[in-house]
């Protein structure tokens, strides 16, 4: 019935839709993970979804595309990332070895890279002049506008105005970029209205639009799509590990908002069963007081934004608002595969608050003299606890997914480092500044 | 607060609860298409969306779509988006909506609900069509679910003998729009165009030629919905679809008060307007 051969989603009725026990697990293509995945949406976006899935099944089957991607990662966003072992950052979790995979090395500082250029090709390759991006962390939208320019793509970022504030360096960034940052007033104000209003931007424009979406979670194919470009980081991190240390990690350890740093490098482990997977979801205030991220912890199964996934909503499906200190991970949802794999228990799901996240920050910092994005320092802490548990002889990798440039400015009100004149006097140049604006800066 | 009309709430609806389907077809067979009118429930409270509703059925609507106020409404514009974000803020819940329901279909006209999945799939899908059936609801209207992804609902409404309104857009395949007029009941919803809800100065070009080709592929009813708001707009969709589907121009007409008493008669005045330029097509 649709224009791509296989898998079709097609319910008959009166069932529920799930996929049948995929073996091996990392042959995983969607719609379907389990119960979770699908394509919730509006009819008028099934022909872009469809075209998007066959473009991409031929793009990566297709030997000039995956080496123009291969190229674009040796040349310009400098793959393969490398490994860092951080001993005096391990001497606070009991002697366990640590591996840092340094996505944060990464052109514009993330893991988001990965992902945008592979979309961006394959933008080109269906002959779109123009592409949309939601951010929150402003990481997904710095790259977005990167890749545009680099392509000669027109790019327009939506953005949460609570985000373009907490990320004003990253709003600057884009708007350097030659980008158009559309600030997003509408509901919280957060990352899943920045996907509201991309969506509503997409319907109308989907002719000569793509919307480069940014983490493994949305419709299917984009959960698909997006962990293809992205498992280049488990790909070659487990390389690397078995180079270094002559085995496998004892366990891989990534922060969770939407999945993608976490699915990039979970995704070449799936199949090492001996190898422990772990995601941390952001725990805001603790999972208890209500105001967190934690979607798989403190979230319940439920559709939102185009799939099936854990998310957090109340007893009438209402998506509940997010809270992290993290814009990264400040989402109430998560892609389809991580709630697959939590609930089957391949990969373990924790929550990490703003605190404990914030303590393991600056722990890199003194320890290893790496700043790391403080979504990526939800990882660090959660790796410290689960290096206690396996013990010393375990060997923990971690996915550093960004660096923490951006998050300068909420670090040093965290710990008190800039004076209060300081403060006021930025805080007077962010309200002169105020994203109200919608158009580019002119440049 | 339902009431049960009919003994067995599991074999199917209130008897004699009006179809869109014979709404549209007693349109037709006055050689008209028919007026279908959509309102938010909850906004700018539950009791004064039943009464704009009621409004609306006396100035000549012939089927009501309530909305069931969902938080991420992708598929609205900044004037449903308005309402619905108030309506929320009211509390208002599903239990509102189904009693809106009950309210208005006791006018005698055709009721369907309209509501983003994540709602239904909360409150279960059995037990929404259920409790829809029970206070005298004729369907529901999902513009995020697509019929290929319905399995459940599909079901539930079969059980219940309810409507399900898909919709179909200038973008659907054939092979979709076949599917889509196939597993549809009532009509089927045809946007006007590619985009969100919103008034427009003109009706999509597309949207005469999707009705054409969505009957060609077997649907039985189509109705043009999206960006349709005049009376002007009216007669020209009445003259080739089956009805006529205007929401955002009605919603307006509540946000554009504060005095709810001239909102609701507001209503009713488009309602009859909308209805006349029906006519004269
Ligand atoms: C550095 C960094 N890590 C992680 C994330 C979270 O996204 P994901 O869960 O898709 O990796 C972000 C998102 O902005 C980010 O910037």
């Amino acid at each position: 019935m649709t224009a791509y051969d296989e898998p079709t989603v097609d319910v008959p009725a009166g069932e529920v839709p799930v996929s049948f026990g995929p073996t091996p697990l990392a042959g995983e293509r969607g719609p379907y993970f389990g119960a979770f995945g699908g394509r919730f949406v509006p009819e008028a976006l099934v022909a872009a979804l469809d075209e998007i899935d066959a473009a991409h099944r031929s793009a990566m089957s297709d030997p000039a595309f995956v080496e123009e991607l291969a190229e674009l990662h040796r040349t310009y966003s400098g793959r393969p990332s490398i490994i860092t072992e951080v001993p005096r950052f391990a001497a606070h979790a009991g002697g366990a070895r640590i591996l840092l995979k340094r996505e944060d090395l990464n052109h514009t500082g993330s893991h988001k890279i990965n992902n945008v250029l592979g979309q961006a090709l394959l933008t080109k390759r269906m002959g779109k002049k123009r592409v949309i991006a939601e951010t929150g962390a402003g990481q997904h939208g710095v790259a977005t506008a990167t890749a545009a320019a680099l392509m000669g793509l027109e790019c327009v970022v939506y953005m949460g105005e609570e985000d373009t504030r907490r990320q004003a360096l990253n709003v600057a960034r884009m708007r350097l970029l030659g980008a158009t940052v559309v600030p997003v007033t509408a509901g919280s104000r957060t990352l899943k209205d920045a996907v509201n209003e991309a969506f509503r931007d997409w319907v109308a424009s989907v002719d000569t639009t793509h919307y480069v979406f940014g983490t493994v979670a949305g419709p299917h194919p984009f959960p698909v799509l997006v962990r293809d470009y992205q498992r280049i980081i488990g790909v070659e991190a487990r390389e690397q590990v078995q180079q270094l240390i002559g085995r496998l990690p004892d366990a891989v350890c990534a922060c969770v908002g939407g999945g993608s740093n976490a699915i990039g490098i979970f995704h070449a482990f799936l199949e090492d069963a001996d190898v422990r997977l772990f995601g941390f979801e952001a725990g805001g205030d603790g999972v208890e007081t209500g105001r967190h991220a934690s979607s798989i912890t403190g979230g319940s199964p439920g559709v939102f934004q185009g799939a099936r996934s854990f998310v957090l909503q109340d007893e009438d499906g209402q998506t509940v608002e997010s809270h992290s200190i993290s814009a990264g991970l400040d989402y109430p949802g998560v892609g389809p595969e991580h709630s697959w794999l939590g609930d089957s228990g391949r990969a373990t799901y924790r929550p990490v608050t703003d605190s404990e996240a914030m303590d393991a920050f600056k722990l890199l910092c003194r320890t290893e003299g790496i700043i790391p994005a403080i979504e990526s320092a939800h990882a660090l802490h959660g790796a410290l606890g689960v290096a206690r548990e396996l013990g010393p002889d375990a060997v923990v990798l971690v996915n550093l997914s960004g660096r923490g440039d951006k998050d300068v400015d909420t670090a040093a009100r965290w710990f008190d480092l800039v004076s209060d004149e300081d403060l006021v006097a930025s805080e007077v140049e962010r309200v002169s500044d105020a994203p109200e604006d919608t158009e580019g800066s002119g440049w | 607060m339902v009431s049960t009309t009919h003994e067995d709430s599991t074999t199917g609806p209130a008897t004699g609860t009006a179809t869109a389907a014979a709404a549209v077809d007693r349109a037709k067979a006055e050689g008209r298409a028919a007026l279908v009118a959509y309102l938010p429930v909850g906004y700018p409270d539950v009791r004064t969306s039943i009464e704009a509703a009621k409004a609306a059925v006396d100035g000549g609507a012939d089927v009501v779509e309530l909305g069931l106020p969902y938080s991420d409404p992708t598929m609205d514009g900044v004037t449903i988006q308005r309402a619905v974000d108030a309506a929320l803020a009211g509390g208002t819940r599903p239990a509102d909506v189904l009693r809106a329901v009950e309210g208005v279909a006791a006018t005698g006209a055709a009721v369907l609900v309209m509501t983003y999945w994540p709602p239904v799939d909360r409150y279960g899908v059995d037990r929404f069509a259920r409790d829809l059936a029970s206070a005298g609801g004729a369907g529901l209207i999902t513009p995020d679910l697509i019929p290929d992804e319905a399995g459940a609902w599909i079901g539930a409404s079969d059980a219940q003998d309810l409507e399900r309104v898909f919709l179909v857009a200038p973008s659907s395949t054939d092979a979709r729009l076949a599917l889509t007029a196939e597993r549809s009941r009532g009509f089927v919803y045809a946007a006007s165009l590619m985009g969100i809800t919103g008034a427009r100065a003109t009706v999509g070009a597309g949207a005469r030629q999707l009705v054409e080709r969505t009957r060609a592929a077997g649907a039985e009813r189509v109705c043009v919905g999206l960006g349709v708001s005049t009376p002007e707009q009216a007669t020209e969709v009445a003259g080739y679809a089956d009805g006529v589907i205007v929401g955002s121009a009605f919603v307006s007409r509540l946000l554009d008060t504060d005095d709810t008493a001239s909102g609701v008669r507001a209503v009713g005045r488009l309602a009859a307007e909308l209805s006349a330029g029906i006519r004269s097509a």
